[in-house]
């Protein structure tokens, strides 16, 4: 093993202890949304893709139908379909290893993989960063659900406020340019005005399909 | 079964089916610029509606109480590059404490 591999690890595993401590931030969100232990767990287990997961609990949390929180959580992952056609290349594998590592396809093991030079590196940085997170994160969601199933009403430890900062936390890296920031506030502005006039859970699909729109619409003039 | 595990079921086929199609499928089907476009927007765009509705409604109304005390304390805290875990911990306990 190189120093250069052993950085890569390292960086890593860094990231996977940073990313799957936040588990317990879902899970104890999820118990006081009304989901039990059993659904929560797996949640993290079998989904394993935190803003998805918080957009389902978010939109349960609201009274909003669970269908249509699984349509929104489901349209928020199609992100991960792009990260995996950036790393297909890049990890060379063949069909049943693909089947294999397409639940470590997230954010962390993305970022943490394609800036690889070669492909020795690129499957380490992938592999340590989405298994370190898949384990600390299902540990931690377990924690947390059931600490959150003893707190009972979350308005009481200000949990309700923790998942618009939640939602806050994972955005803010993706408004680095004027036009993301006002894609956003749109979707905003746009969900609010719906909350009066339609279901729980409408709102957020609409205001984000709208903002969608806009912003393939209204092209800036630097695009990079 | 009920709803809740309907969504959780649909949630597992539909995240999974995405992150596998992205590894399997030819690259060039995907790659349009339109939709790399689309796919940059759409998380941007519905953590946005996610984030007001989170904070703002309350059964069917807008309302203004902690919750949006506890996100301008996570704003402050990320523009200061605090860690996510510190900034969600953080807002919760700001919004407890101004309900006491």
């Amino acid at each position: 093993m190189t120093a250069t591999d052993r950085s890569v690890i390292v960086d890593s595993l860094g990231v996977g202890l940073a990313t799957g401590a936040y588990g317990v931030s879902f899970g104890a969100i999820s118990t006081t949304s009304g989901l039990d232990v059993l659904q929560t767990c797996v949640l993290s287990l079998l989904v394993f893709t935190g803003a998805s997961q918080f957009a389902f609990i978010g939109i349960i949390a609201s009274g909003g139908n669970p269908v249509t929180g699984a349509l929104t959580a489901v349209l928020l992952g199609s992100r991960n379909l792009f990260y995996g056609l950036s790393l297909a290349q890049k990890l060379d594998l063949n069909a049943p290893q693909r089947l294999g590592s397409a639940h470590f396809v997230i954010d962390e093991s993305t970022a943490m993989a394609v800036t690889r030079e070669t492909r020795r590196q690129t499957r380490l940085g992938f592999y340590w960063t989405g298994i370190s997170i898949f384990v600390l994160w299902n540990l931690m969601t377990y924690v947390g659900a059931v600490a959150g199933e003893k707190i009972g009403d979350p308005q009481t430890y200000g949990l309700d406020a923790a998942v618009g900062a939640a939602f806050l936390g994972l955005l803010w890296p993706r408004l680095t340019s004027w036009h993301a920031r006002l894609v956003a506030l749109f979707g905003a502005a746009v969900a609010l005005g719906l909350v009066p006039v339609t279901a729980a859970g409408l709102p957020i699909i609409l205001g984000g399909g709208a903002a969608v729109v806009l912003g393939m619409l209204w092209r800036p003039k630097v695009s990079s | 079964m009920t709803a809740l595990w309907t969504g959780i079921v649909v949630m597992i086929v539909g995240c999974f089916a995405l992150k596998y199609a992205g590894l399997s499928v030819p690259e060039r089907v995907l790659n349009h610029p339109t939709t790399v476009r689309a796919a940059d927007l759409i998380p941007v765009a519905l953590l946005g509606a996610l984030i007001a509705v989170q904070v703002f409604a309350d059964d069917g109304s807008l309302t203004i109480d902690a919750r949006l005390l506890g996100l301008v304390v996570a704003a402050v805290l990320l523009s200061l590059r605090v860690p996510f875990l510190p900034v969600v911990v953080a807002a919760a306990l700001v919004a407890a404490l101004v309900r006491l």
